[in-house]
């Protein structure tokens, strides 16, 4: 084993390691050259890993190309009424998803507004069409209103996504930088609060069928879940499937899912909120048809369509994990019975980056969300059947 | 393996790891363009497979792919790239004992294979790069790889990419350049070598997990 000098990442940014690697490289040994280079990449890494301070810089929108820059604060956004950062526009309605996102035990409140005379196609019952100029806020609170992330369908039909953080003195949210920020906020004793990076927006929202994750059938039927973790009374007309009907938001609607409001196919009440659970928080990656999909891991659900905890099921049940449990040279995704032996409860259990999931977004374990899926896996996931075992 | 050895190991692989990465770090000027796209490059050369898989070749033999994902071994001459295992990533069969803590100013040690790191962050072990559908890239797609790069997390949206692993270096690749390194290393040999997963700061040794009977 060898040991490698450098000085203290702290030290350390891109541009001050490539200035000493040219001086070295001017003046100092090969090795000392050697050294400098190789010290270039992995301060920076080690920098970028660990560092707690707070990059504020230039707020840049996180916008795709051709479209007008987004305001610098959300005020000027069409969240709220005129000269307020508090009283939402009426045109701005509220929804709440019955799987929310666990988000380190924010609350959270969320707006949609669609352009006047425009509505929602829902021909693809899993993957709704919004129209351009569609926007969506998305409050979290820490106890004060601490940020408020914003999704735009632009002209091109793209997304793009931003933050505003919220700063009381100011009485607004000012947009953050592309590249997020590290430690907004204080939650516990050396756990902070992160602001996404415009990265961190795309690589969970572009992960699957549609870039809008908590607006869709599933998410808003009137059928909701009793079990779902973290689960949220919906305000005064609130956004819900009938309601989208009722306030013709809505085209193209199956009436089939108003008659018969869209609810996973489940064994038991424990297995369609354990399956509703992981349809919240893991299927915007893990799901047959993005970029994961090699993975193999599936935890989407089809609206109206049978058998969707069996579809969860065979995909974790006894499914050999790429991901090795400490200690064991193999490891399943989920073994029936065995909670703390499957790979799913382990890694929603821990919360350090290299291990943790989800990987972005929290830095806390969600306990609620944990129990339910150690109840899951002890008592409703069952085996299959030995043939099928991989 | 004896302590004259390890220090040998230890300059030769640090010497070697420094330029290699320098050799990965000459891929951009100070503008941050790309200087390998200096090499002889045509419209044609772009879309035949051959030529692609060419360039590949030379950008990973040029950008120090082979010092961390390629096991080391000692040669006649000191230690060395075992090719036999060419970018196979830290040999699964590899039982290391814990780390040293960082202390001081030694931040950052190294296995003598050069394919375990420990650090701050933790202990990384470098990735099967070869086309193994179970432990290695097989099943990975161009466009998961290149997003692996620019957004320096696994898969392109998973757990972060660590140390030593050159990503603010390698982002200044332009997709060709990933895409035909991709695409080269899809033609490497499979080897079956299933990596551990890097090792979190705090938990050096594996956490004993156990739930309590409230939990179930």
């Amino acid at each position: 084993m060898f040991v490698l000098h450098m000085d203290t990442a702290s030290e350390h940014t891109p541009s001050t390691a490539r200035a000493r690697s040219r001086r070295w490289a001017q003046g100092g040994s090969a090795q000392a050259f050697g050294a400098a280079l190789l010290a270039a990449p992995l301060a920076w890494a080690a920098a970028t890993w660990n560092t707690a301070e707070t990059p504020r810089g230039t707020p840049v929108a996180m916008a795709r190309s051709g479209a007008a820059p987004l305001p610098t604060r959300l005020s000027e956004t069409g969240l709220y009424v005129a000269g307020s950062t508090t009283v939402i526009a009426p045109e701005n309605a509220a929804f709440v998803p019955q799987y929310p996102l666990w988000s380190d035990g924010a609350s959270k409140r969320r707006w949609i507004a669609l352009p006047p005379g425009t509505q929602i196609d829902a021909s693809s019952r899993d993957a709704w069409v919004f129209p351009i100029g569609t926007r969506f806020w998305k409050e979290f609170s820490f106890g004060e209103r601490t940020e408020t992330r914003y999704i735009e369908r632009l002209a091109d039909g793209s997304y793009r996504y931003a933050t505003y953080v919220w700063d009381a003195q100011l009485g607004d949210a000012l947009l953050a930088p592309e590249a997020g920020i590290r430690g907004a906020r204080e939650l516990a004793s050396g756990v902070q609060h992160d602001i996404p990076s415009g990265s961190d927006c795309r690589s969970c929202h572009e992960g699957r069928r549609s870039p809008v994750l908590g607006f869709n059938a599933l998410q808003l039927s009137p059928d909701r879940d009793p079990l779902a973790p973290h689960r949220e009374e919906l305000p005064p007309g609130a956004l819900d499937l009938p309601e989208l009907v009722r306030r013709e938001l809505i085209v193209n609607l199956p009436a089939e899912l108003l008659e018969h409001p869209p609810r996973i196919d489940a064994p038991s009440a424990t297995a369609r909120a354990a399956a509703g659970y992981l349809f919240g928080n893991c299927a915007n990656c893990h799901n047959a048809e993005g970029p994961l999909a090699v993975v193999g891991l599936d935890f989407d659900q089809a609206v109206g369509a049978e058998g969707g905890h069996t579809r969860l099921a065979t995909s974790v049940a006894l499914r050999r994990s790429r991901f090795r449990l400490p200690g064991e040279t193999a490891s399943f995704r989920a073994v029936p019975a065995q909670p703390e032996h499957s790979s799913l409860w382990f890694r929603m259990q821990a919360r350090d980056p290299q291990n943790q999931m989800p990987p972005l977004g929290t830095k806390q374990v969600d306990a609620a969300g944990l129990q339910l899926i150690a109840q899951w896996i002890s008592h409703d996931l069952p085996a299959p059947p030995p043939s099928t075992q991989r | 393996m004896n302590q004259s050895i390890i220090s040998n190991l230890a300059l030769s692989a640090s010497l070697s790891v420094a330029v290699a990465l320098a050799a990965g770090c000459a891929n951009s000027d100070s503008s941050g363009s790309p200087t390998a796209a200096a090499l002889p490059r045509t419209a044609a050369e772009a879309i035949l497979p051959e030529a692609q898989i060419a360039r590949g070749h030379h950008l990973v033999s040029t950008s120090g792919c082979h010092d961390c994902h390629t096991p080391w071994k000692m040669g006649d001459k000191g230690p060395e790239p075992d090719f036999s295992r060419a970018l196979s990533g830290h040999p699964e069969a590899m039982q290391l004992p814990p780390a040293p803590a960082p202390q001081g100013p030694w931040m950052m040690s190294a296995a003598a294979t050069n394919t375990a790191w420990a650090g701050p962050w933790g202990v990384s072990f470098t990735a099967n790069l070869t086309p193994d559908r179970e432990t290695g890239l097989g099943e990975w797609t161009r466009d998961t790889f290149i997003q692996t790069i620019r957004t320096g997390r696994h898969l392109g949206r998973g757990r972060p990419i660590l140390p030593p692993m050159p990503i603010p270096a390698y982002q200044n690749f332009s997709d060709d350049e990933l895409g035909s390194i991709f695409a080269y290393l899809q033609t490497l040999p499979a080897v079956k070598n299933h990596v551990p997963e890097p090792l979190p700061p705090s938990a050096p040794v594996a956490p004993s997990v156990k739930l309590s009977k409230a939990e179930l």
